[in-house]
């Protein structure tokens, strides 16, 4: 019987031939991750442990970004106990300056390879599924507990295969490609299972892209969402610094409980309306949405090619006057990037204010929370009541270029509504480029 | 005396729904739709502390902000598919937990939040019959070591899905802390 790379995975840190779905198994994990707010509660946890040590603190890590730069007294509290403990146990931690959203940084710094299982406290930690490894998320005694033993227990879980056909189309991403994912498989559709993302349309996604489908793989109620290693992934990780040991594929005969195809051909630029990401409409067709703000980037979109997509957009407009745009670079790695090829200058020009690293505005912490009734454009990941502020607000998901026409816009419209002055960026930014 | 009447129970409940030695617990139903997501568990703007008690003042807040002042010690919450759903944060079921609420029923639980509650020692019952027939303010009794549901309003039983062994001995440790000490413990 053939396995499925999750299968592959998990046999392997279990020390086993195979797997089925259905078992449960203490698996050794290769990462451990926090931010502040899930390490805070972890390592208290970790400290009632009697006699306990941390397993390998090269694969311990704490990212300091969910209310960073201190928002509050009591984050500060929080992040100044988390910083204590990485220094008293020697375990990595990443802090302003040096740190970005877990999630870009972890695999623009090598930290994930193919492979991999990463536990972390921290529900998008499936976007590693992007680079072929089993990245889940888990809760903090989860992460306490991996922290002192090198393991994690697990369900193996059944996979669910989405098969992607056909090219995408000018201004159509791999955003708008897994909003209409989770709008066919619904917010629990994939609950304690596994996707597979497949198929040549897939293929043709460059490594940013892949990251932002599997960050979403926890919107659909995944574990993880895993997409096979091929020549993107080994040239991103090779260039990340990671390993290249163990590159997983599923086999010809493997299972699935569902197989999906979907034809991307004609799908449009796509937005997930309040109060569910599976609420999935194409843009063009929303009528006379107004909007008061918009974020681009975070753990979702927050790589270079994400923001060279909204600047395309952007570049020789200005913000809609009653809009405010914050973007977001994920890692500082990304900002300096940005600020080299001119994309800083061209979000300041039209009028955006640009931000440190922070999950900050996506969860209604800082740096962008809404007011009630307000309405706002994200290329974050959820848009649940009261996400990003106010029980009464509302926010949209949509990609960096459909975020980027709606600034200017003022209202939700697809980007091929606006007109360009530099198409070419855009261009560029689609090819697979893996800095 | 059986086992059940020695230990005190919230708001005179019968035995009823006692079972393999565990005392039933229980008291009135809070009942919430599908999909409750943590964030209306425990919005983000208090997740700047980790105590317990702290994070009960705001539990379910956004789902129902008269919960957390209105909620008694044994009180159940019933809620539809996909309990739970959303951010990886155990303060939300440490939030329920520390608001005196004895056990949570749905339908489905999302699985973070399902993982969360087993290694906390919060009792969950999956059963889409019981999450769908009570209504708010029926008296419930669980019996989470056999999945028991005795709706006193109504007099109906429901049964939960039973947790497989491996689960059920994290539960039996009393948490995954204890299961790991003692994993701990055979290692050296």
């Amino acid at each position: 019987m053939g396995q499925n790379i999750a299968e592959k995975i998990l046999a392997a840190h279990a020390g086993r031939v195979s797997v089925r779905p259905g078992e449960f198994l203490n698996a050794s994990v290769d990462l451990v991750l926090a931010s502040e707010l899930s390490g805070v509660v972890a390592l208290r946890e970790f400290e009632r442990i009697e006699g306990a040590r941390i397993f390998d603190p090269d694969k311990v890590v704490f990212v300091f970004d969910h209310f960073t730069p201190n928002k509050d007294i009591a984050s500060a509290e929080i992040v100044r106990e988390c910083r204590a403990f990485a220094l008293r146990t020697g375990i990595r931690y990443y802090d302003v300056g040096r740190a970005g959203i877990q999630h870009v940084l972890l695999p623009e710094q090598g930290l994930v390879s193919p492979g991999d299982i990463v536990a972390g406290a921290d529900s998008h930690t499936c976007t590693y599924g992007a680079l072929g490894a089993f990245g889940t998320g888990v809760g903090s005694t989860d992460a306490a507990v991996a922290m002192a033993l090198g393991e994690l227990w697990l369900r193996v879980p059944e996979s669910i295969k989405v098969v992607y056909h056909g090219h995408l189309r000018p201004w159509v991403t791999a955003k708008d490609v897994i909003i209409h994912t989770i709008g066919i498989l619904g917010v629990d559709g994939a609950r304690y299972q596994a996707i597979e993302f497949a198929g040549e349309a897939i293929q043709a996604i460059d490594m940013a892209g892949r990251l932002t489908m599997a960050n979403m793989a926890i919107e659909a109620g995944a574990k993880t969402g895993l997409i096979a290693p091929d020549d993107i992934t080994r040239a991103f990780v090779e260039k990340a610094g990671g390993r290249l040991d163990r590159l997983y594929a599923s086999d010809p005969d493997a299972e699935y409980a569902r197989v999906i195809d979907v034809d991307v051909s004609d799908l449009e630029p796509m937005v997930a309306i309040p109060y569910l990401p599976e609420n999935a409409r194409e843009a063009s067709t929303l009528g006379d949405v107004t909007i008061d703000q918009v974020v681009i980037g975070m753990c979702t979109n927050g790589n270079l090619a994400d923001l060279r997509q909204a600047a395309a957009v952007l570049a020789g407009h200005k913000v809609h006057p009653r809009v405010r745009t914050i973007i977001i670079p994920g890692s500082q790695a990304v900002y300096l990037a940005a600020l080299r090829e001119g994309l800083i200058e061209t979000f300041v020009e039209a009028n955006c204010v640009v931000s440190t690293p922070t999950c900050g505005p996506c969860l209604g912490g800082h740096m962008g929370v809404l007011a009630s009734g307000e309405r706002c454009v994200s290329t974050s990941n959820r848009n649940f009541h009261g996400r990003m502020g106010h029980i009464d607000s509302q926010v949209y998901l949509a990609s960096p270029a459909v975020a980027a026409a709606a600034a200017i816009a003022g209202r939700i419209v697809p980007p091929d509504a606006i007109d360009m002055v530099d198409e070419t960026a855009f261009v560029a930014a689609k090819e697979p480029r893996h800095d | 005396m059986t086992e059940a009447t020695s230990f005190p129970m919230a708001n005179g409940l019968s035995e009823h729904a006692a079972g393999a030695g565990t005392p039933p617990r229980g008291g009135r139903a809070w009942k919430f739709g599908d999909h409750v997501d943590t964030d209306a568990i425990i919005p983000a703007r208090h997740c700047n502390t980790a105590d317990p008690r702290a994070l009960a003042a705001h539990c379910m807040e956004d789902a129902d902000p008269g919960f957390a002042a209105a909620v008694r010690p044994g009180d159940v919450i019933v809620g539809g598919v996909n309990f739970g759903c959303g951010s990886s944060r155990e303060v939300a079921p440490i939030a329920i937990k520390a608001a005196g609420v004895s056990a949570v029923i749905a339908a489905s639980f999302a699985r973070i939040f399902f993982r969360n509650a087993i290694n906390l020692g919060l009792p969950i019952l999956e059963c889409p019959a019981a999450a769908a027939a009570i209504d708010a303010g029926h008296i419930v009794e669980v019996t989470p070591a056999t999945g028991a549901i005795f709706d006193r309003t109504t007099g109906e039983t429901y049964q939960a899905e039973p947790f497989p062994d491996f689960l059920m001995q994290i539960i039996a440790a009393g948490g995954l802390l204890n299961y790991a000490q003692a994993r701990l413990t055979e290692r050296r």
